[in-house]
């Protein structure tokens, strides 16, 4: 009996010590990629990477608490929360952007087989409430020979705080002067109308269940529960379906921030999504201000996995229909990964 | 001599025991409270306690929180649906213990029982998926033409037809309280000692006199014990209401528009709270939903209190 335990023991214990083992939270949005990219990191390499997906805000404040050798986000840090982490560890906080999301309306009209096109203006009118039955002269001017019912709009939006509101409002708030100074822009709204619902699959199922609503929801989401979803006109005048090509697209703008922390939605990418958005993982630039890590060893393993992700690990991206990184947002976060420090030495 | 010693030692630990959970919950509860106190501090300090409270604004985006929106929906859904649930769960519980045959009655108790041992999430999903559909096809849409054309005052009261909304939430609120009413109840009639009825019999009175005059009034300790448990579960129902009231705090409320409650914005906002304001406001409100909890148990009790002095005196 003893000697089976011993036994165990020695099986155990290299098993054990083997890999370093990283700890991250946050977004709900990029997780399923996330687990995949972890998963298959595991098989390459041993290290061990546990992610909790408990929202973009519990991502933040756990790195603040330094719980975590990792937060991940799907909004980057505001102005305010850069020079929160600065004040209280005196260290920056570096975004690696890993993929892009993006955002799109959908809607329940029997009988239509063609998407509907919407302008950004006419969605933060709907969403405002203004505009009030779907046979209105603005959807039909954009829907030309399109049978329009005259359903009242019934308004959907998300009840939870979430990166996908804040993607969706930044853009309302970007093409329409009085979503700006009404509603404005955040994780949750004070929403003018509408029903709210928990998550995607709540909002994508008040908007399965009632005729005329109108909703908004990760293209993931969407793509994987086969829910049709309209085209928006972005700011070169294309009315733009979003898919991975034209959600990468979106990222190719001309001065692409070194710190990666930009703004995709109303891009200026002549072939670009207007609604989309990067997601990124956020970690110290010096890792050894967070009490989470223990060793050397641990930051370097962080810095090969961030690595990996941006490089290899992207093309695990398209298959679960995240968009991979463009170029741009590649050659930054290596500048920027290079920059990670541990005790002012650096990782790579 | 050694078996006594042994049991006095036992004794003295089973009470010690028993003393220190009985305090150990005293103290989870006492600790519950003062976090919640705590966390929602530097919003009471912000808005005021009253104007916390009593302010219908809730916008993360400019900071500026108040609880009044969540409180009135948490009030209105839990009377609405204790009010819908009383009467078919008192009915239940009388046809059970008194009318019907015991095999038929163990029966019918023992589905009532089942409805509270459903998980909420799936009255929520019976509830979007059945409920709504039926409700707003053959209840709000076709009231809502009738007031269209006949009494044109009363659409904003009924609000809009779209089946997710405070009716369908109270709805499905009043079947998930009804087997806790309807099982006290039945557990007090059951307890009517039998020479009561027996002497009511005797002198020549009807079923439904003796289940008027004798079985209910001796019951109603027990009765209205089910009646305040199933209020206290509607308070604190988050799931199944989360799901189907459609989230909105927009003062004022319809029947058939969408409402909120201090539990189903605790749940829908907590995660991504990110503000320090906010989150000590869902935390605040998390603690008022406690006073209000708190105050219909007192309450209660003090109704208790005065039902059995009647009974004593009579």
């Amino acid at each position: 009996m003893l000697r089976r335990f011993f036994w165990l023991v020695f099986l155990l214990v290299p098993a054990l010590a083997a890999g370093v083992t990283l700890n991250g939270a946050g977004a709900t949005f990029p997780y399923p990629l996330y687990a995949k990219y972890f998963s298959a990191y595991h098989k390459l390499t041993g290290v061990r990477v546990n992610y909790q997906s408990i929202g973009s805000g519990g991502g933040i404040r756990q790195l603040y608490a330094q719980t975590v050798h990792f937060g991940a986000s799907d909004a980057p840090l505001t102005d305010e929360q850069v020079e929160a982490f600065e004040r209280k560890f005196g260290t920056a906080v570096v975004h690696v952007p890993t993929a892009l999301g993006a955002v799109v309306p959908i809607y329940n009209l029997p009988g239509l087989s063609t998407p509907l096109r919407f302008s950004g203006p006419l969605l933060a009118d709907l969403f405002l409430g203004k505009v009030k039955k779907w046979n209105d002269p603005r959807i039909a001017e954009l829907n030309p020979g399109v049978k329009l019912p005259p359903f009242p709009v019934t308004v959907v939006h998300r009840s939870d705080g979430s990166g996908t509101t804040y993607v969706w409002t930044e853009y309302l708030a970007k093409v329409s002067q009085e979503w700006r100074d009404r509603v404005g822009v955040g994780k949750s709204v004070s929403w003018p109308t509408g029903l709210g619902g928990k998550g995607n699959e709540g909002v994508a199922g008040l908007v399965r269940q009632t005729p005329g609503a109108i909703g908004y929801a990760e293209l993931v989401y969407a793509v994987q529960n086969k829910i049709a979803y309209g085209a928006v006109q972005n700011r070169a005048g294309k009315f733009v379906l979003a898919d991975l090509a034209t959600v990468k697209a979106a990222a190719a703008i001309d001065d692409f921030p070194a710190d990666t922390r930009v703004s995709l939605t109303d891009t200026p990418a002549p072939d670009g999504y207007p609604v989309a958005s990067f997601t990124w993982i956020l970690v110290y630039r010096d890792l050894d201000k967070n009490r989470a890590f223990k060793s050397k060893a641990e930051a370097k393993a962080l810095f090969d996995l961030l690595w990996w992700i941006v490089h290899d690990g992207q093309k695990l991206n398209e298959a679960l229909h995240y968009a991979a990184l463009p170029e741009v947002a590649v050659r930054a976060s290596e500048a920027n990964l290079r920059a990670l420090r541990y005790r002012g030495e650096p990782l790579e | 001599m050694k078996a006594r010693l042994y049991g006095k030692l036992g004794d003295a630990l089973f009470t010690a025991l028993l003393v220190a959970l009985a305090l150990g919950v005293l103290g989870v509860a006492g600790l519950l409270a003062w976090e919640l106190w705590v966390g929602g501090a530097p919003a009471f300090r912000a808005f005021g306690f009253w104007g916390f409270t009593l302010s219908s604004e809730w916008n993360a985006v400019s900071e500026r929180f108040g609880a009044w929106p969540f409180l009135i929906g948490t009030v209105v859904t839990s009377a609405a649906a204790l009010i819908l649930a009383f009467f078919p769960s008192l009915a239940a519980a009388i046809v059970v213990a008194e009318y019907a045959p015991r095999r038929l009655g163990e029966v019918v108790a023992y589905l009532i029982d089942l409805l509270a041992a459903l998980p909420s999430v799936v009255y929520g999903l019976w509830g979007i998926f059945v409920l709504v559909p039926l409700v707003r096809d053959h209840v709000e849409q076709p009231l809502f033409l009738w007031s269209a054309e006949h009494a044109p005052a009363l659409m904003g009261l009924l609000g809009p037809p779209t089946g997710i909304g405070m009716f369908s939430a109270v709805l499905v609120l009043a079947l998930m309280i009804l087997p806790y009413a309807s099982s006290l109840a039945r557990d007090a009639i059951r307890l009517v000692p039998r020479e009561q009825r027996e002497a009511m019999y005797a002198l020549g009175a009807t079923r439904w006199e003796v289940v008027r005059r004798v079985v209910l009034p001796y019951a109603r300790g027990g009765i209205f014990a089910g009646v305040v448990l199933a209020l206290a579960r509607a308070i604190g129902e988050t799931m199944a209401v989360t799901m189907l009231i459609g989230n909105s705090g927009q003062l004022p409320y319809s029947v058939f528009g969408p409402a909120a409650t201090m539990a189903s914005v605790i749940a829908n906002e907590f995660t991504e709270a990110e503000g320090e304001l906010h989150l000590a406001s869902l935390l605040a409100v998390g603690f008022l939903l406690l006073l209000l909890s708190l105050a219909v148990n007192l309450i209660a009790d003090f109704i208790l209190r005065r039902m059995s002095v009647g009974e004593g005196r009579k």
